[in-house]
């Protein structure tokens, strides 16, 4: 199982249209954004890795905070190293796409924000995620006190046992009630 | 070593765990779940020996089997494959999974299966297809990438628009000039309106005689009069009675009635759906904030965006938008410190101000009104090309030029109010709303006023001398605010926010930075155009073809936005979300629509329909149609009409719709109470646990367990040595998380 030299086979297709949310254009698209990140003799192998910092290269994770993270958290390999295979790109893209459901889309979502990959998102989780949202140089960032005060306005908001984090389940009760994750956890080639 | 996904390993790597704390029934089920999805064979076998070495893990284990596996099993039947969150080699294996247990079903099972799996597919396949035949994806996609969500909301919405306005010219073409240009071809034969003895049915022409000078002929193009009036343009030509084919008879004037009540309850029923999804989740939350940091942190960044410039415009507005909201906060806590001095003379500012502002109002829509009036009488006497076009569109200038003032205004004057940032910006939006929509309707009053304003009694209803047809001169008064809203648009852009960059960007002078460039504000552009919309809805009655004018209207202005803001603007510094946009345009939408039925009402029900023009010459009021169509009908359907039409069922079915209301309100009511007691109950529970855990631990530390893996234990002295059974917020030593299921897993439960 893997890719021939340019095209995907009739069955590998529908399988993929079976096992993701995309449509048969978006997974050709796919194909074909992936092979131009592979050099010609790569294009050959089958289950060819990409490492990340060329996946980094498409204009659509390029200018993403969270890009090494969602390379992270889609990657099969055993180095953890952020590498991507068709597949894993395709699961990427399934995740991202229009037809995704809420559930799977918060579920990714919350893996992507867990940066320290412990299963919750705690105080030093939610400081980097803002972090990212506002920028990385000094200017950029919140005030310590603002900073405080935002993330217990959070935590307020979504822990529900009072543990001082957010679980999967709290995660996904708020985002179920938040109107605009499922616009903008968007990401179509 | 492996990273156990159920395990976390503390920082020394050793896997610490518990054997009593291994029973708990919360872990318990995790381990199922783990343990019964495909996972690789080295996890299952050091699972099991994990399972193993606990002594009564395994009696533990058996009472919790079988529900769980029975549930798990019937869970994964119905859950399609990819709603799995799994990488794809592992959806495989389940997949190849299923079909080995789908070989072991009855066939009508099977056939079930694979028959839900086909209409699966075909449905996939026609989303697919109806997507791709959507408008302007390119476009859109481009425009998304570049500015976010927030911006693409306008113009998903000018498409939505577009479509409508397209349905609604479909709706009247078909029913109420298709009928007509396909008579002579389908050997039908038109009866047209009888004239009606009298002074009233005079309908002098007023087609240029004689040698027709150029201009005059832009002068008719611009103001619908002259060549344009007796056309397809307008209701005064619709004189149509009844048009008689071979085997039917298509009454024209009951069609145009029902195609007008047609495309207005079209027209609400399409923007309530589309307003339902957004609306739904808004209602949901119980919370008074109206944008809840939650939505702004985890739902805050676009991920569509695909530009560097971009990404940092939206990394900034972001900040603003944070930092204003955290300041929102403290002012709410200084807004109830207040004394009650302050209080006193905040509500004296606010109420001058106010005064204020409804002066301004008056005045503009007293204005407004003078200027109608000029107008019309204005129209009688020709003077030259440029005054007469000046005098025929007077009307519309002096309304562009009042919604242009006041919006300024209205700011300016929103400062010295002292409200918070948030209610500001509402507060500011409603009275623009207010403004734009209500100007229309001061015009359509002073229109009126004129039409039935005779020296001496009105003979015919309305004044037939200036009118003969006031319908038609009502058309095209819309026909010529629709143009010069076009006109608007375009000069606005070509002539200001050009040369604005220019500005901005060659000269480097204190005014052009004081200036800055142009921003794209959202809500005054969606102001402009469901300020058209609206004259279109109140237009389609009088201008049958509006609807298509309207349609070409807004494809042009979709380009023209679309370059003027690659080119020219910048996003706003204030993110508008997207959510809150739906709500924003399709509540003001609904606002227009409202007003624009209350203008064609009036002149269907109210106001006598003109007798020279038009197809309801035969009766007195546009609406008499109607009653006289049912009472041709046979005997048993004109009973079943008036009884439902009658009081008694009007009167039961608004009480049933009451109880109806009141019930639903009542079980919101409850549901709201139960969930706030489950919540505290949760957290409750969450205490007693990590109490209970906590003493469990310190128990065993004074007597150790004697189990393999406890020697590790007295060493697990560092704060954050992981494991998976609870989370303290760091008090205790034992610092450890509550996950209730690790992210790896699948999470349905």
């Amino acid at each position: 199982m893997g890719t021939t030299a340019s095209q995907l086979d009739k069955d590998l297709l529908s399988e993929y249209q079976e096992l993701t949310f995309l449509t048969k254009q978006e997974i050709l698209l796919a194909h074909k954004r992936f092979s131009e990140l592979l050099s010609k003799d790569e294009r050959n192998f089958e289950n060819t890795r990409v490492s990340m910092e060329r996946i980094l290269t498409l204009p659509e994770l390029k200018s993403n905070p969270f890009r090494e993270r969602i390379c992270h958290v889609f990657s099969t390999s055993d180095q953890k190293n952020g590498s991507l295979t068709f597949e894993d790109f395709l699961d990427l893209l399934s995740a991202f796409s229009d037809s995704a459901t809420l559930e799977i889309k918060s579920h990714y979502a919350f893996r992507i924000f867990d940066f320290d990959d412990d299963g919750t998102l705690d105080c030093g989780d939610l400081e980097k995620l803002v972090n990212c949202l506002t920028g990385e140089t000094d200017d950029t960032r919140l005030t310590t006190d603002e900073m405080r005060q935002l993330i217990n306005n959070i935590l307020e908001e979504s822990d529900i046992d009072k543990d001082g984090t957010v679980n999967l389940s709290e995660f996904q009760h708020v985002i179920s009630r938040s109107p605009d994750f499922v616009s903008s956890f968007k990401i179509v080639l | 070593m492996e990273t156990d996904p159920v395990f976390f390993t503390d920082r020394s790597g050793r896997i610490t765990s518990n054997p009593l704390l291994d029973q708990l029934p919360s872990y318990q089920s995790l381990l199922y779940r783990r343990k019964s999805s495909a996972s690789s064979n080295k996890r299952r076998n050091s699972s099991r020996g994990r399972l193993g070495s606990s002594s009564s893990g395994k009696w533990g284990m058996s009472t919790f089997t079988r529900p769980l596996e029975k549930q798990k099993s019937q869970v994964t039947e119905q859950q399609p494959i990819r709603e799995l969150a799994k990488p794809m080699a592992e959806k495989r294996r389940d997949k190849t999974q299923r079909l080995e247990e789908a070989q072991e079903l009855s066939n009508w099972r099977q056939w079930r299966r694979s028959s839900r799996r086909y209409l699966r597919r075909l449905k996939d396949d026609t989303q697919e297809w109806l997507s791709s035949m959507k408008l302007w994806r390119g476009d859109i996609h481009l425009i998304e990438g570049m500015f976010g969500t927030g911006i693409l909301s306008y113009f998903s919405f000018l498409r939505f628009l577009v479509v409508l306005n397209l349905i609604i010219f479909l709706i009247k073409f078909i029913f109420v000039m298709f009928p007509i240009i396909v008579a002579p071809y389908a050997s039908g034969n038109i009866t047209y309106n009888l004239n009606d003895a009298g002074v009233c049915s005079v309908y002098p022409s007023s087609a240029r005689r004689g040698l027709v000078i150029f201009h005059e002929h832009i002068t008719d193009l611009l103001s619908g009069g002259g060549f344009l009036e007796q056309t397809y343009l307008f209701y005064g030509f619709y004189k149509v009675d009844k048009i008689h084919f071979t085997n039917v008879t298509y009454n024209l004037a009951l069609a145009y009635l029902l195609s007008t009540i047609a495309y207005l309850s079209l027209s609400l029923i399409w923007i309530v759906k589309r307003s339902a999804r957004g609306f739904k989740r808004n209602l949901v939350q119980d919370e008074d904030r109206f944008q809840s940091f939650c939505n702004k942190i985890f739902a805050g960044w676009d991920f569509c965006i695909t530009n560097e410039n971009a990404a940092r415009l939206k990394r900034s507005s972001l900040l603003y938008e944070l930092r204003t909201d955290l300041e929102e906060e403290r002012i709410k806590q200084k807004i109830a410190d207040r004394t009650r001095k302050d209080k006193c003379r905040i509500y004296l500012i606010r109420l001058i101000l106010n005064l204020f502002v409804i002066g301004v109002l008056a005045g503009c829509f007293y204005s407004i009104y003078i200027a109608t009036v000029f107008s019309q009488e204005a129209q009688m006497t020709k003077v030259n090309f440029i005054v007469d076009l000046i005098y025929e569109y007077l009307p519309s200038i002096v309304i562009t030029v009042a919604n242009f003032i006041t919006p300024l205004l209205f700011s300016v004057i929103i400062n010295y109010e002292d409200y918070s940032p948030a209610f500001e910006i509402r507060f500011t939006l409603m009275r623009c709303v207010f403004m734009r929509l209500t100007s229309i309707a001061v015009l359509l009053f002073s229109l009126w006023s004129q039409i039935t304003n005779c020296e001496k009694e009105c003979v015919c209803g309305y004044n037939h001398l200036l009118y003969s047809c006031w319908e038609t001169r009502v058309g095209q008064e819309m026909y010529k605010l629709t143009i010069f809203d076009f006109i608007t648009i375009v000069a606005v852009t070509i002539f200001v926010e050009f040369p604005r960059k220019l500005l901005v960007k060659h000269c480097d002078c204190g005014l052009a930075k004081w200036w800055g460039q142009q921003e794209f504000a959202i809500p005054q552009n969606v102001l402009e155009i469901v300020y058209g919309q609206t004259i279109c809805w109140i237009g389609t009655f009088f201008c049958p073809m509006l609807p298509a004018i309207c349609t070409i209207k807004y494809f042009f202005i979709f380009y023209i936005k679309k370059v003027s803001l690659i080119k020219n603007c910048r996003p706003a510094t204030r993110p508008f979300r997207a959510s809150s946009s739906n709500f924003f345009f399709l509540g003001v939408l609904l606002i227009g629509l409202a007003l624009a039925c209350l203008p064609v009402t009036v002149s269907v029900a109210q106001i006598n329909c003109s007798h020279a023009c038009g197809p309801f010459v035969n009766f007195n009021t546009s609406w008499e149609v109607l009653p006289t169509t049912v009472s041709q009908l046979p005997s048993g359907a004109q009973n079943l009409l008036f009884a439902l039409s009658s009081e008694a069922f009007a009167v039961s079915f608004f009480v049933v719709t009451c109880l109806a209301m009141f019930y639903v309100i009542a079980l919101a009511g409850a549901h709201k109470r139960v969930i706030n007691q489950l919540r505290e109950q949760l957290a409750m529970e969450g205490r007693d646990k990590r109490f209970l855990i906590q003493k469990l631990c310190q128990a065993q530390r004074l007597s150790p367990v004697r189990s393999p893996v406890s020697k590790s234990q007295p060493r697990r002295g560092s704060r954050s040595s992981p494991s998976y059974h609870t989370s303290f917020s760091s008090n205790f030593n034992e610092g450890v998380f509550l996950a209730h299921s690790p992210p790896d897993s699948s999470t349905h439960v």
